[in-house]
């Protein structure tokens, strides 16, 4: 299949607030747009022959000049005129920044670069779409179902009654699987066409083009402090690089304006069209760039200042939101970083950089903030409960391997006072109840929330069913004292089996809807700034020849509010953690600037962090308990493991080093001219 | 994917018979030439597996040398007790190399013939003449920076990967090699390399249908040995630049010394100009610095993998410091 014959498809409509439910056509153009866009999709019934196949595949291009290099094309950065997601202004200003910034006695004033990252999770991206009558089943790696099925319908123009998606385990996401890509619709309508089972996975090589990437960005900051360290004026500008036909902008400077006080501020992004693959969002898309980047200016600033970097954020913590003077729900910064700096010995810190060396390695501490912001999205779930006393929770929510099965499993056990293996949970199909899936962070928070009220509610149907009840041991008692514990449901002394409510009220079994509502529903995310916190820590030896960096231990300390599953919670903040490590020192994915395509095309050239690479690294959560975002008192971690983790590593090196790096990642080259001479 | 027969030679002679026919090729533990077949870079029509030939052994020579088989496995060279004291610097090269699983399916033959890494050799979209002769070099103007500083033509400069023939070259080990016709040569691993020229897909001196049946290494020369390999991470990943250096000091100067860079060029790269600006001279920073200023005399960067020359320097420096010191592995 190629242009010439792929049937007509949707086009995205870009207007549509959250772009991961828009259609995706593929192959419906002879225009290249960037470099490993398909041109052909070749079917087979092994494996082998259609590799053999698309090999002889010869395809003849009419070159045209492409824009590929991001420095030498800023002459055409614009502002972007949509809102980040639909919701976030790309530009605020508070204060007079300029003025303030002049006044300022301590002034920093320093651009930095990230470079194109990409998410590469383990599992690649692959459907197979399976034919039945008219309709498609579809079995993808996908974060969001709902979304799957939406752009897949909106793409081949099908009744959304037809798709019915399957994805009960996803694999790693990281973001890359928020929508869906090329090798789902090639699945799908090749599926149509052939009326058979149809599978396409990518290869590692393919997902470098065909995945989505975090943007590479320049980010200007300008921080201006009095002499004690407190902070008048504030100014993270951001360039990233953008597709010429949709925007994909990364709100890079967004927390930035929730994390320190200062009277003066200013943010803003801009963006660079380049004919590359579109950005996508990438584990913390926004923090996890922008954290890195304020997080290292601050320590630049504590250096000017000749201050502590710890002391320096504590001096500048606010009391509300300083950009939108609202309440915070539940912030813990402070205590994260003081209990991370007690932790850690950071009063160990070598004071002067570049002053410790041990045998052949220069050693730094450094240490940064870290803040994202908790996101609420609609979320609906059903809980079920059987004649026999046993549950099942179904919602579309995905498993993305950070154990949504797990947590749901404990919340609806909780919720109804039964053993955990008294209930089943179902995700991941679009016949069930509606959920965003796993993304942003927001999944286990905003499912647990739903699968909670749905518990509730069927608490509620059953306490009400047996007080009207004369065959009840519970008739006629007051059923606001209701207790639901291990398959018994109490009310004053008085108790009775659950399944036996159950099963003499509804014998078929009875079920019960949850829903979280979307934050524009819900008062208390516009009434509070709700956020999560968190405070890295990092020692880093470097080699005093080479410039070899080798992290040597690495502690974070967070506020999120209630932590569902201890474990799953520190798997997640430590993986965030050690991405962090990576973009401060690895990760980046090179463009050839000839061509546009992607050098480091496969996971030898873009490197990511091996077991060696990491030492000892600790996750601590503070314990915490956040009533205004949601009834759990739960907050999405995810991500925020990554934010500012690497500023922490960053900052270690220029305390072991005195080297500043402003060009991420930290690589060697970039640190050798500046260590010391060889000695004798 | 491409078709191609294979078949298992059960000796080394039916081995190099069977290797002559037309577009075959010898696989021994197939961790470079699988991936690169599934790429479509290697497009071998016949294999001929070479790993169950009972050339595994690991023998004492007469002279005090070894003789490893082609089919000894990185893992077994690294762990031979025999290797690790008397060829420190060998053992340390392969467990720097690769990972575990890696080195225990890597052979001793398939290690040497590893390609390089050079991205643009691994894109068959891109121009490559090691890959497809004539048609340009990719990394020229391009994404250079694991590329060669030394030793590079107009044609092609990419590096050889290999940290296990960095410590083979400091040892002056010897290939022995089993031609088509039943002949059998040795060569010095140092004639063993082709640089590029103009003909980068001529990696070798090995002529078509050859094997390579064993290595031999001489006895080690007197002094200390020590491999360094510098690179991004920690572990897995092929060397920026690694040093393997053989020193023997008096007490007052250097009688003599073997150095050899990886990383740096299309062959594991000798150099002779810093072995001699080593010997007789006292073991001094002083001498090394003159040392890594011979070695690195001729070198050029590429722009991306300027860097290196300083990076082969320091490292140079160092690991002879270090061997002075006496420090084995001070890391
Ligand atoms: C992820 C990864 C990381 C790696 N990292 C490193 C590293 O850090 N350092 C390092 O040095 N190496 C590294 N390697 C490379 C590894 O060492 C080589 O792949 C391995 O040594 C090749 O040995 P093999 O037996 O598998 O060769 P094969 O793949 O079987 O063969 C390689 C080539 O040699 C030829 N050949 C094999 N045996 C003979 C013989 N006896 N006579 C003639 N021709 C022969 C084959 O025809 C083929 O062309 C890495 C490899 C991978 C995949
Ligand atoms: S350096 Fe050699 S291997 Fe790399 S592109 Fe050029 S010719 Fe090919």
């Amino acid at each position: 299949m190629t242009h010439l014959n792929a049937p007509a498809q949707g086009s995205p409509d870009l207007s549509m607030r959250i772009e991961y439910w828009r259609a995706y056509p593929a192959l419906s153009s002879p225009d290249v747009r960037h470099y490993g866009q398909p041109v052909a999709l070749v079917v087979a019934t092994t494996f082998e022959q259609a590799r053999a196949a698309a090999n002889l595949v010869d395809v003849e291009y009419a070159g045209a000049p492409g824009c590929y290099d991001f420095a030498a094309c800023q002459d055409q950065t614009y502002a972007p005129d949509a809102l980040i997601y639909g919701a976030i202004p790309p530009d605020t200003s508070v204060g007079d920044f300029d003025a303030g910034f002049d006044s300022a006695p301590v002034r920093i004033d320093v651009r930095y670069s990230t470079p194109y990252e990409l998410s590469q999770p383990m599992e690649p991206h692959a459907c197979l779409v399976v034919p039945h009558g008219e309709d498609l089943i579809v079995h993808v790696s996908t974060q969001i179902v709902d979304a799957a099925r939406s752009s897949i319908v909106r793409t081949l123009l099908i009744d959304p009654e037809r798709i019915h998606i399957i994805t009960p385990y996803v694999g790693g996401g990281f973001g890359s699987k928020l929508r869906i890509h090329a090798e789902t619709i090639l699945a799908a309508l090749a599926a149509r066409a052939l009326r058979r089972p149809v599978k396409v996975a990518l290869t590692r090589q393919q997902m470098f083009h065909l995945t989505g990437l975090r943007p590479t960005s320049s980010q200007r900051v300008r921080l201006g402090a009095q002499r004690d360290g407190r902070l008048v004026a504030i100014a993270h500008e951001v360039t990233m690089h953008t597709n010429p036909r949709s925007d994909f902008i990364e709100p890079t400077a967004a927390t930035t304006r929730s994390l320190y006080a200062a009277p003066n501020r200013l943010t803003s992004h801009r963006l660079t069209p380049l004919d590359l693959p579109r950005g996508e969002d990438v584990r913390a898309p926004g923090e996890a760039p922008g954290m890195l980047v304020v997080e290292s200016a601050m320590d630049e600033l504590a250096d000017a200042l000749g201050m502590d970097p710890v002391e320096l954020r504590i001096r500048n913590e606010p009391t509300v939101d300083p950009e939108q003077g609202l309440p915070f729900s539940d912030r813990q910064l402070v205590d994260c970083l003081r209990e991370g700096a007690r932790r850690f010995g950071w009063e160990r810190r070598p004071a002067t950089p570049a002053s410790v060396r041990e045998g052949q390695w220069l050693v730094g501490y450094g240490m940064a903030a870290g803040i994202r912001g908790h996101i609420q999205v609609p979320t609906t779930a059903q809980v079920r409960l059987a004649a026999d006393g046993t549950a099942v929770v179904q919602t579309d929510m995905t498993d993305i391997g950070t154990g949504t099965y797990t947590v749901l499993t404990q919340v609806a056990a909780d919720g109804l006072g039964l053993p955990p293996d008294q209930v089943r949970v179902e995700l991941g199909r679009s016949e069930y109840p509606v959920s965003m899936g796993s993304g942003g962070s927001w999944g286990a928070a905003n499912s647990s929330t739903a699968v909670h009220r749905a518990c509730q509610a069927l608490r509620e149907k059953l306490v009400a069913a047996a007080r009207n009840d004369v065959r009840s041991a519970l008739h006629g008692l007051d059923p606001a004292g209701a207790k639901f514990s291990d398959g018994i449901v109490s009310i004053d002394g008085v108790s009775e089996a659950l399944s036996e409510i159950v099963a003499r009220n509804y014998p078929d079994g009875v079920a019960a809807d949850g829903q979280t509502p979307a934050m524009r529903d819900d008062p208390n995310y516009a009434d509070y700034s709700i956020h999560t916190y968190g405070a890295h820590f990092a020692e880093v030896g470097v080699d005093a020849d080479t410039a070899e960096i080798r992290l040597r231990r690495m502690l974070g300390v967070f506020s999120v509010g209630r932590v569902l599953n201890a474990k799953t919670a520190r798997s997640q903040l430590i993986g965030g953690m050690i991405w962090g490590a990576g973009a401060a020192l690895e990760e980046d994915a090179v463009v050839d600037l000839r061509s546009g395509a992607f050098v480091t095309r496969d996971l030898a050239q873009y490197l990511v962090p091996v077991h060696a690479d990491i030492p000892e690294v600790d996750a601590v959560v503070l314990d915490g308990y956040d009533g205004k975002a949601n009834v759990l008192g739960a907050k999405g971690l995810g991500e925020l493991g990554i934010c500012g983790a690497g500023a922490a590593v960053a900052n270690a090196v220029f305390n072991a080093t005195g080297v500043r790096v402003r060009d991420f990642p930290i690589t060697l080259e970039k640190v050798l001219p500046g260590l010391p001479p060889l000695d004798d | 994917m491409r078709s191609f027969t294979y078949e298992r030679a059960t000796d080394a002679q039916a081995a190099v018979a069977a290797v002559s026919r037309p577009g075959a090729k010898f696989i021994s533990g197939g961790t470079n030439l699988l991936d690169l077949m599934k790429l479509d870079i290697e497009q071998p029509g016949h294999l001929v597996d070479i790993s169950r030939l009972p050339l595994r052994d690991i023998e004492e020579l007469p002279d005090g040398g070894l003789r490893i088989g082609a089919q000894a496995t990185n893992s077994d060279v690294a762990a031979d007790p025999r290797v690790r004291t008397r060829y420190p610097v060998l053992s340390q090269a392969l467990v720097s190399g690769a990972s575990g699983q890696l080195r225990n399916k890597a052979s001793t033959g398939g290690n040497l013939l590893q390609r390089t890494r050079c991205p643009y050799f691994y894109d068959t979209a891109a121009g490559c003449n090691k890959r497809n002769p004539g048609s340009g070099c990719s990394a020229i103007g391009g994404f250079n920076r694991i590329h060669a500083i030394l030793g590079a033509s107009d044609s092609c400069i990419a590096t050889h990967p290999s940290d296990m023939a960095v410590a083979m070259t400091a040892l002056q080990a010897r290939i022995e090699l089993l031609d088509a016709d039943q002949s059998v040569r040795r060569v010095v691993i140092t004639d063993f390399y082709r640089l590029p020229g103009e003909t980068p897909h001529i990696e070798t001196v090995l002529r078509p249908g050859e094997m390579i049946t064993s290595v031999v290494l001489p006895p080690p020369p007197p002094g200390r040995q020590l491999y360094r390999k510098v690179r991004d991470r920690a572990s897995y990943e092929f060397a920026l630049v690694s040093v393997a250096a053989i020193v023997s000091a008096g007490q007052e100067t250097i009688d003599e010394a073997r150095v050899a860079f990886g990383g740096v060029a299309h062959q594991p790269w000798r150099s002779v100009e810093a072995e001699a600006a080593l010997t007789g001279r006292p073991a001094t920073m002083a001498t090394y610095r003159a040392a890594a200023e011979a070695a690195m005399r001729d070198a050029v960067g590429q722009g991306h993998n300027d860097f290196k020359i300083e990076l082969a320097k320091r490292t140079l420096c160092r690991t002879l410091a270090q061997l002075a010191w006496g420090a084995e592995e001070a890391r």
